[in-house]
């Protein structure tokens, strides 16, 4: 019982991984923002690499969401 | 619980009997297989019929096919430059076949091909075994100059062993992104499908409040057709990025 109790807590603590990618999100439009705002003419082109980014903040936190899953369903 | 969320993914056998034995395992013809084949020929036969009338002014579905050949062209230009047109066949199919089946798997009751793992280690596999192919036919044992980048020695004996690690473990990060985004996206489907049924059952009152997750589905639903573009689109663009390190190394095209 007590293993299946760790499981759920473990799961639950695998979650705090949306704090890094929220974090980063964040980061990333905001920042985005601010240079398209101070420079509109070359927002357009860095769009591409704003979408790169944002996939690759939105990894980490998924990251945390496939430990959860071997948490509560591998082990 | 009323049904749990991660049974969508299960992968069944459509025919009972082993269609093969390989080595003493037996290979069955599953809804994974189905899936693909159909995601294969639906899009190559598109793609292909779609031109085929070649007409000046192009119709609607000859115009989708040729802004998708369009957008990879552009998309390899700017990331690889000239010389990575060569690839163009390879990043191409790699894009349309994940975008379809992360569209086809959009389709409710239908089984989505890249929410597996195995399917996409095996793509990141490939696309890794491709830029080590074509890193040491077109610079030999010179290579390996990929792990060591413009520094002072001192700081090598820390960034070559970084660099060796980041390389080896490109492979999983390509496959676990793609495979976790669609995984994620269909589980959070299926929850909140979950509170719509539960509620609705619960009768009264709560009946009512089940248009609300009813409501987040459609929002969610549209999130997932944009994230199902979008890593496609990331898939082929790190191929590329991956493409152009091997292809010229360290210095910029």
């Amino acid at each position: 019982m007590e293993v299946a109790a760790a499981k759920m807590i473990g799961a639950g603590i695998a979650c705090i991984a949306l704090v890094g990618a929220g974090i980063g999100i964040g980061n990333v439009f905001g920042s985005y923002l601010s240079g398209a705002l101070r420079n509109p003419g070359a927002a357009q082109g860095q769009f591409a690499n704003l979408l790169i980014g944002f996939a690759l903040c939105e990894a980490t936190g998924l990251i945390g969401f496939v430990v959860a899953m071997i948490i509560l369903f591998v082990f | 619980m009323a049904m749990n969320p991660m049974e969508q993914f299960a992968i069944k056998p459509l025919i009972a009997e082993p269609v093969l034995h390989i080595a003493g395992h037996p290979i069955y013809f599953t809804n994974q297989a189905l899936l693909m084949i159909i995601v294969a020929l639906a899009s190559s036969l598109f793609l292909t019929l779609a031109v085929k009338p070649n007409r000046l002014v192009p119709t609607r579905g000859q115009s989708m096919a040729e802004l998708s050949y369009e957008f990879v062209a552009t998309m390899i230009h700017s990331a690889t430059g000239e010389d990575g047109l060569k690839f163009f066949p390879f990043v191409f199919t790699l894009f349309i076949f994940v975008l379809c089946s992360n569209f086809f798997g959009m389709v409710p009751g239908s089984f989505t091909v890249t929410s597996q793992i195995a399917v996409t280690l095996a793509l990141a596999c490939l696309v890794i075994g491709m830029v080590i192919v074509v890193g040491f036919m077109k610079h030999g044992i010179g290579f390996l100059k990929l792990f060591v980048p413009h520094a002072p020695w001192y700081l090598l004996i820390l960034l070559i062993p970084i660099e060796v690690i980041s390389f080896l473990t490109r492979p999983i990060s390509l496959s676990v992104r793609l495979f976790a985004n669609m995984l994620a996206g269909h589980t959070m489907l299926a929850v909140f499908a979950g509170f719509v049924v539960s509620l609705g059952t619960a009768g009264g009152v709560y009946m009512g409040i089940a248009v609300a997750p009813l409501l987040l589905i459609v929002a969610i639903m549209l999130l997932e057709l944009l994230v199902a573009f979008l890593q496609a689109y990331v898939f082929a663009i790190l191929t590329c990025i991956y493409l152009n390190e091997a292809l010229h190394l360290h210095d910029h095209h």
